[in-house]
């Protein structure tokens, strides 16, 4: 794979997560009934970090939970390597309850539905947003996110990386291309 | 002017290796090793000529079990395997206890023109272990032992009343030697393997138990019976049993003992796969046993190699551990088997691994030797060193099946010849 | 990982894997919808030639858990002695498009032979005296609930270790987690030997400090073939409230089921807070999930 572009630096990426923590307080009208949820793996600390976003201008806790989407996946009984199935601990009841999911990048659609899916098997939320930190198009399902970083137009054969201090010790968001086979 | 001329050949037999020469063969006998004209001539160079084959314990299923094996096939299997002259085991259906039943299965086999036929009878009626058959009309029936293989002779009363009886006629008594309450349901050797793979054990204790019984019964039918009694050991599996028999043997004791091409090449370690093809009475043991049979072959302990050529369905040994059926089938790949890991691959000598097909077993029957001489008879077998792996699939046997399936295997019979005639030809 | 035949090879990192992702699974029990759709698309056989209700029910809920498609068949080996083979049994459920088949014989090595057979995930749901690895992965699983670990933990089986699948795959598994593990038993219930565990006749010897004591059933038929007394075997192996105080304050019991009460165990310790047998049976459904999920998923079909 070869190095293409930035498309974020820590700085940039501190705002953005610090906006969509704004948008998210704004659209649930205040932070009562709302909880996020992190999709594995770098769903996790961007949820966390919206969370303490809100805590610092509401003073307010919002719950955060995680979820893992491996066992929601359409494609389990085709692909060629068993992924490994992670924990979903999401300690508090979702009924009633305006539900953000947090992943890092929003691509074809299809770990979202995952995790609509997941969500409605572990009770029934009264509303459910979708934030993610890049929108890099190409989607194969009708869904859109509520909450979105950046939009980033992508070649399907280029990968988007971001990288989180948490997971990989830095925050960037980098534009990758694949080589030609 | 004879039949077949075999030129440049070498000669093994009980006496040792010989030659090469020229071989000519006519009126079922060798008329010269210095050549001769011949209707037919065939090249033996790199080739060895054996005198053929005798199989102490084969298991041709006929009558009753024909399904699994009958004469034609069992004979043609035979020939192809190097065998002239074979023993029938009478654990059919019905078991074979009678003169008539030796003779109808002597007369059936005649007509195949195949290898020759020797019937053994049962030694108690149906093989019950409760009333003896009529050892001397057997033996004039044409029945060269008397046992109850396939069961185990559990009395022994009845035991010593046999081997009196057989005595009086020089009929060999053959014994299935396993303590049946000993082994219980055992499908494999009994030890760590055993308990590891969860299997039922059969001691080899069982074995050498049973074997020092049939030694004290021996040696009582000996005392008592005016006649020489012999007492045959089938198919030693154990070092243990070996032991006793070579101290009876020591001792002078009439007793003379076989063993098998898989308990002399196989061990236990071979149920690890847990395929039932190699599940076998007395079971596979451990290569110390191996080492021992062995050590018994040289020694003259051991008499025989037999090879209890015990054909199944193929559906019968894909059962399972418990339920299939203990046996090999093994008539067409026991010289070459043993040929390739005895002798080629250890140096065991050759003279004496041949004597252990032709004289050894001859001996146990009171056949005369047969020895690659002027004027003796042409039943001979014509071996080939080429390489060529064991193909179940290609079995004259109806047990198309094989443990040493794969295995490269040296000194296949290439030519097999009773009294002069070809009854088996596979020469390239 | 193709098939779950024994713990013959395995990894403690495998073993570790796959207890993690029941886990997860035992997660997903505790959930309102306790199913997910993961294998959705798979079919699972249930292959019975033993009659056995609470293996094949625990096997096929852990399927259904998972959105598979679950056929079972069942099958007295009589009717197979009537000329049926295993193998005709297989190869016409593999003929029908099965990707796993949890196979359970009361001789051992069938599993082993039908990887021979079929290109399926073969699992082992219990072979003669062989093996019964889900058992004890759901008894390892339990102790890791109880004990938090099993590095250097002292855990005692008691009874006819000779005959037991579950104690042979125990002592395959429990070695593997770094426990030490004992065998107590009448000697003609011992093997001679059984690599990963100490055998003793002497049941005090193995009680003694144990974290855990594993209880096995004791089967009429070995008192019937002569191997056992009925009453000797109560008056000095059964597990009761008074030889539990050997071992550590607490230590946990697990019975595999079903019990004999008052034969194997002591009734009222049966019912006592120590008894894990109802986590073990709870913890049996996720132990499968996960089994199902790590031989189905990534598998070439």
């Amino acid at each position: 794979m070869r190095f293409k572009a930035e498309l974020m630096n820590a700085e940039e990426m501190r705002r953005a997560l610090y906006r969509i923590a704004h948008e998210v307080v704004e659209a649930g009208k205040g932070v009562e009934d709302l909880v996020l949820v992190g999709i594995h793996t770098r769903g996790i600390p961007l949820a966390e970090r919206i969370a303490r976003y809100i805590r610092e201008f509401e003073g307010k806790e919002v719950p955060v939970g995680i979820l893992d989407i491996t066992l929601y996946r359409d494609d389990l009984s085709e692909i060629g390597v068993r992924p490994q199935v992670r924990q979903t601990r999401i300690p508090f009841d979702l009924t009633g309850k305006a539900v953000v999911l947090v992943d890092d990048v929003l691509y074809t659609g299809r770990t979202a539905r995952a995790a609509l899916d997941a969500l409605m098997d572990l009770g029934r939320p009264k509303r459910i947003y979708l934030a993610v930190l890049i929108d890099r198009g190409h989607r194969e399902l009708p869904i859109r996110a509520d909450f979105v970083g950046k939009n980033v137009p992508t070649a399907k054969n280029e990968v988007v990386k971001v990288k989180l201090a948490e997971v990989d010790g830095e925050d960037r968001v980098e534009l990758w291309e694949k080589e030609a086979a | 002017m004879g039949d077949i001329l075999i030129k440049n050949v070498m000669l093994v037999d009980a006496l040792g290796e010989r030659g090469p020469v020229d071989v000519l063969i006519g009126e079922g006998r060798i008329l010269s090793l210095e050549g001769g004209e011949a209707q037919r001539v065939i090249e033996g160079k790199g080739r060895f000529l054996a005198p053929g084959f005798l199989d102490l314990h084969a298991h041709l299923r006929e009558p009753g079990q024909e399904v699994k094996e009958d004469l034609a096939t069992g004979l043609r299997a035979a020939v192809r395997g190097g065998y002239t002259d074979l023993v029938s085991m009478p654990n059919t259906n019905p078991p074979v206890d009678t003169p008539e039943a030796v003779r109808a299965l002597r007369k059936k086999a005649q007509a195949l023109g195949l290898a020759r036929l020797y019937p053994a009878a049962a030694l108690t009626q149906g093989q019950e272990g409760k009333t003896l058959t009529e050892a001397g009309l057997l033996k004039e029936a044409g029945a060269p032992l008397l046992t109850d293989d396939g069961r185990t002779n559990e009395d022994a009363g009845v035991l010593a009343a046999g081997l009196l009886g057989a005595a009086a006629f020089g009929l060999p008594v053959a014994v299935h030697a396993e303590d049946a309450s000993l082994r219980r349901g055992g499908v494999m050797n009994d030890g760590p393997l055993a308990d590891l793979l969860g299997l039922p054990g059969n001691p080899p204790e069982a074995e050498a138990a049973r074997v020092a019984r049939d030694l004290e019964v021996l040696r009582y039918a000996l005392r008592r019976a005016q006649a020489r009694p012999h007492l045959h050991v089938q198919h030693l599996s154990t070092r243990r049993a070996l032991e006793l028999v070579r101290e009876a043997k020591r001792a002078g004791l009439p007793v003379t003992a076989e063993a098998t091409p898989h308990h002399l090449t196989l061990t236990e370690e071979a149920l690890r796969s847990f395929d039932p093809l190699f599940k076998v009475a007395p079971p596979l043991r451990t290569g110390e046993d191996v080492e021992a049979l062995i050590e018994g072959l040289l020694d003259g302990t051991l008499d025989a190699i037999a090879t209890d050529h015990a054909p199944h369905t193929q559906a019968e040994k894909e059962m399972d551990l418990l339920r299939a059926p203990f046996g090999i089938p093994s008539l067409e790949v026991a010289f070459p088997l043993l040929y390739t890991e005895l002798y080629r691959k250890r140096g065991f000598p050759l003279k004496r691994l041949v004597e252990l097909f032709t004289d050894g077993p001859r001996k146990v029957l009171g056949l005369p030797p047969l020895h690659l001489e002027v004027g003796a008879e042409a039943s001979l077998v014509l071996l080939d060193p080429k390489e060529r792996p064991v193909d179940p699939k290609a079995f004259a046997s109806k047990a198309r099946f094989s443990p040493w399936a794969g295995w490269v295997l040296e000194g296949w019979p290439v030519l097999t010849l009773v009294e002069g005639r070809i009854v088996h030809e596979a020469l390239e | 990982m193709k098939h779950l035949l024994d713990f013959q090879g395995w990894t403690r990192a495998e073993v570790e894997s796959l207890l993690d992702t029941a886990r997860v699974m035992a997660e997903v029990l505790e959930r309102p919808v306790k199913r997910v759709p993961a294998l959705q698309g798979f079919t699972v056989a249930t292959v019975f030639f033993e009659p056995s209700t609470r293996t094949r029910l625990s096997f096929e809920l852990a399927a259904r858990r998972m959105s598979a498609d679950v056929v079972s068949f069942a099958a007295a080996t009589s009717s197979l002695q009537k000329g049926e083979s295993y193998k005709d049994t297989l190869l016409t459920l593999e003929a029908m498009g099965v990707d796993a088949y949890v196979i359970r014989a009361d001789a051992a090595g069938v599993p082993h032979q039908a990887t021979r057979w079929v290109r399926g995930a073969v699992i082992n749901g219990g072979d003669g005296r062989r093996a019964h690895p889900t058992q004890a992965l759901l008894d390892a699983y339990t102790l890791l609930e109880a004990l938090g670990g099993l590095e250097g933990r002292k855990i005692a089986i008691v009874g006819d270790i000779l005959h037991s699948r579950v104690a042979r795959s125990n002592a395959e598994l429990l070695p593997l987690l770094g426990a030490e593990v004992w065998g107590a038993g009448p000697p003609a219930l011992l093997p001679q030997s059984l690599p990963g565990v100490r055998l003793t006749p002497r049941l005090d010897e193995a009680l003694a400090e144990a974290d855990a004591v594993m209880v096995l059933r004791l089967q009429k038929e070995r008192m019937e073939a002569g191997l056992v007394n009925l009453e000797d075997y109560i008056a000095h192996y059964q597990v009761t409230e008074a030889r539990l105080k050997k071992a550590k304050p607490e230590a946990p019991l697990l019975h595999p089921g079903p019990m004999n009460r008052d034969v194997e165990l002591e009734g009222t310790l049966a019912d006592s807070a120590r008894s894990l047998v109802n986590r073990q049976v709870h913890n049996g459904v996720a132990v499968r999930m996960a089994v199902l999920y790590h031989l189905l998923v990534g598998r070439e079909r």
